[in-house]
């Protein structure tokens, strides 16, 4: 590991010798690239005109759309809708509050160099969550009392899915180490966990906490709706979590939980120090996988009538008033999905690179 | 091993450290009658042994023979069926507490180094002490960086394990194990999983901190360490302990068969 000041050569490469070497290396690579540089060419033309130059983006209503192009007043027209669903126009700001420091915490995961970035970090973690709980349903501190049945869009989507990925990490971990445990009661109670949650669709789970849930209840306790969507996702999403932590635990050689116990780390400090750390670092990409789908499994609390931003745009393309409208909303929807998905999916690239101790077994 | 630095550390302070204890102390270690299976394997068959403080056990013998189930059982890393295993006055029994306090005093070397690759090489020596002895977190760091001055590496301390060579790993260990501050030592053939070139440079820690008056039990088969800083040679075969002598006396005049065979191999390249 000597600092050195030579630098390996570089390869310097024209133009020309760059599409030489990586589009027309061979005669398949050759014939390959001008097939897809004639796709590309085709298609991308009458895709930008949809999308920009015949498309329309100002205007009130439907009549405003040529319909050569997309419609995308449509989206801005029920932007709001899409983002809040039913939530109060002046108490929207509460909900802006939360993106606002949404994007406080997790902008500066991106950047390399921000000061305290971790603290930002820990924030979203634990201060957002807390400070969302308020906020949100209000009720406390002079807030004005929104239902849950009003709250709906983007909003939805990323309530459901911050909490589902907050609270099935832990409990995830939790079930892992109880699948491993040597307690034959905490394993076996792991077991059973774990492998009934994981074989039932996410479609049941949430008509079962919608539908049966109530009924095991006792008088007089009862849940919202979205509050047992809530709990039947993280615990659904925590036995997928659980099998991808212990997928990690099984990779750390044994020589690892033996040196934790000759410096006479106790069993929690043993995890928490030594072995979790190493085995959740392993396991980012299936994590990470997890998350993501988790995010956009959320699409499904539609079935049980609660309206994420899939179900704001699906009910609003049905609605008369706008017509041939369903693309333009389907596109913005995944174009939504994917922004945070992407995020997600960098972010754990950058903290894998971060990680990255030069150890490789 | 012909290190004529080292055959003097032997004959000075060495011997007089653990002579110094001698009568007053039962023993650190007290092993006595103590049978471990594996399944139905018999692995350790009624193994006694009595270590006393700043003394220096070298264990041997063939593969296989049980050495280290028999370290590994005086921490508790593998647990015995019968018999009594007492160190420092505290019983290993099942329970949970017996065996901390245990662990705290008695530090173990690995034949695989075992570093916690996911940290420095001062976190790995800080992390006992700070969680376990909760000791200040700069007064930690400090007597780490004694540790690893007295290995030879401070210089490494803000590296990863893995940017380390073997023998800079098992220097770290030996630091890391060194600064729960313990009464024994444990070794298990520290010096196995090293290349040639490396093995020096741990042995010569390990001399060193055998001069230290330190308790210590070592599996190696580098004869060389055992006749310069061993009290004692423990030979073990199937299980059992075969034969328990000085050095001197073991590698000049075994008295059992097993013994001159196993010394007979061993030497011979
Ligand atoms: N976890 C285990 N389960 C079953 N048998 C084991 C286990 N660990 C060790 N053994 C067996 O116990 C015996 C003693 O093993 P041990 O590792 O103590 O030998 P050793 O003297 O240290 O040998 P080596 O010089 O090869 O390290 C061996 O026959 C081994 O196969
Ligand atoms: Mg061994």
């Amino acid at each position: 590991m000597t600092e050195s000041t030579m630098k390996p050569p570089k390869k310097a490469l024209t133009p020309v010798k760059w599409m030489r070497e990586h589009l027309f290396s061979t005669w398949y690579n050759s014939l390959l690239t001008v097939v897809v540089g004639y796709l590309v060419v085709t298609s991308v033309g009458p895709l930008l005109n949809w999308a920009l130059f015949d498309a329309n983006f100002q205007g009130a209503d439907a009549s405003d759309c040529s319909g050569a192009g997309a419609c995308w007043l449509f989206i801005s027209q029920r932007l709001n809708f899409f983002i809040y669903g039913f939530y109060p126009d002046e108490l929207q700001w509460r909900v802006d509050i939360m993106f606002l420091l949404l994007a406080v915490a997790f902008v500066p995961q991106f950047i390399e160099r921000f000061p305290g970035r971790k603290w930002f970090g820990i924030f979203g973690m634990t201060g957002l969550p807390v400070i969302g709980y308020f906020l949100i349903p209000g009720g406390n501190f002079g807030l004005e009392t929104v239902e849950s049945t009003k709250w709906g869009g983007l909003m939805l989507t990323l309530i459901l899915a911050y909490i589902g990925i907050l609270a099935s990490l832990p409990i995830g971990v939790l079930l892992a180490l109880g699948r491993r445990s040597e307690m034959p009661i905490i394993r076996g109670l792991s077991v059973v966990f774990i492998e009934v949650w994981r074989a039932v669709p996410l479609i049941t789970v949430l008509f079962m906490a919608s539908v049966m849930l109530p009924l095991f209840l006792p008088e007089g306790m009862n849940f919202e709706k979205l509050m047992r969507a809530l709990i039947g996702i993280t615990l659904w999403q925590s036995a997928y979590m659980a099998e991808v932590i212990r997928g990690g635990l099984q990779a750390i050689p044994r020589g690892q939980y033996e040196a934790a116990d000759a410096l006479g780390l106790g069993y929690w400090k043993k995890m928490g120090l030594v072995v979790l750390p190493q085995a959740l670092k392993l396991v980012i990409p299936g994590i990470v996988n997890t998350f993501i789908s988790l995010f956009k499994d959320t699409t499904l609390v539609l079935i049980i009538g609660l309206f994420d931003v899939l179900g704001t745009v699906q009910s609003t393309v049905t609605d008369p008033a706008w017509q041939n409208v369903a693309v333009e909303g389907y596109v913005f929807v995944a174009f939504c999905f994917w922004i945070f998905c992407f995020g997600i999916s960098r972010y754990s690239q950058n903290l894998e690179r971060k990680l990255d101790t030069g150890h490789k077994t | 091993m012909g290190n004529p630095m080292t055959e003097q550390t032997q004959t000075s302070e060495v011997k007089s450290s653990a002579q110094g204890e001698t009568g007053k102390n039962p023993g650190i270690i007290r092993v006595e009658g103590m049978h471990k299976w594996y399944g139905d394997f018999h692995v350790l068959k009624d193994l006694n042994l009595t270590v006393k403080q700043g003394e220096r056990i070298v264990i041997c013998g063939p593969s296989g023979s049980g050495k280290s189930t028999f370290i590994r059982c005086i921490n508790r890393l593998e647990e015995h069926q019968q018999g009594k295993i007492i160190v420092d006055n505290v019983e290993l029994t099942d329970d949970i507490r017996h065996i901390d306090t245990v662990r705290r005093e008695v530090g173990m070397v690995f034949q695989h180094f075992n570093l916690f690759p996911h940290l420095t090489v001062l976190e790995n020596c800080c992390l006992s002490p700070i969680w376990v002895r909760k000791v200040p977190r700069k007064e930690a760091e400090a007597s780490a960086m004694e540790y690893l001055e007295r290995v030879k590496i401070p210089d490494q301390a803000h590296k990863f394990p893995g940017q380390l060579s073997g023998g800079q790993q098992q220097r770290v260990a030996i630091a890391r194990a060194l600064c729960m501050k313990p009464k024994i030592m444990l070794f298990d053939e520290p010096t196995s999983a090293l290349d040639p070139e490396m093995i020096k440079e741990v042995l010569d820690v390990m001399i060193e901190l055998a001069g230290s008056g330190m308790t210590m039990l070592c599996v190696t088969h580098e004869m060389g360490f055992a006749k310069t800083v061993a009290d004692r040679v423990i030979f073990m075969d199937g299980g059992e302990i075969v034969e328990e002598a000085p050095p001197h006396d073991f590698f000049s005049n075994p008295q059992e068969a097993r013994t001159q065979q196993f010394l007979k191999q061993i030497l011979a390249h």
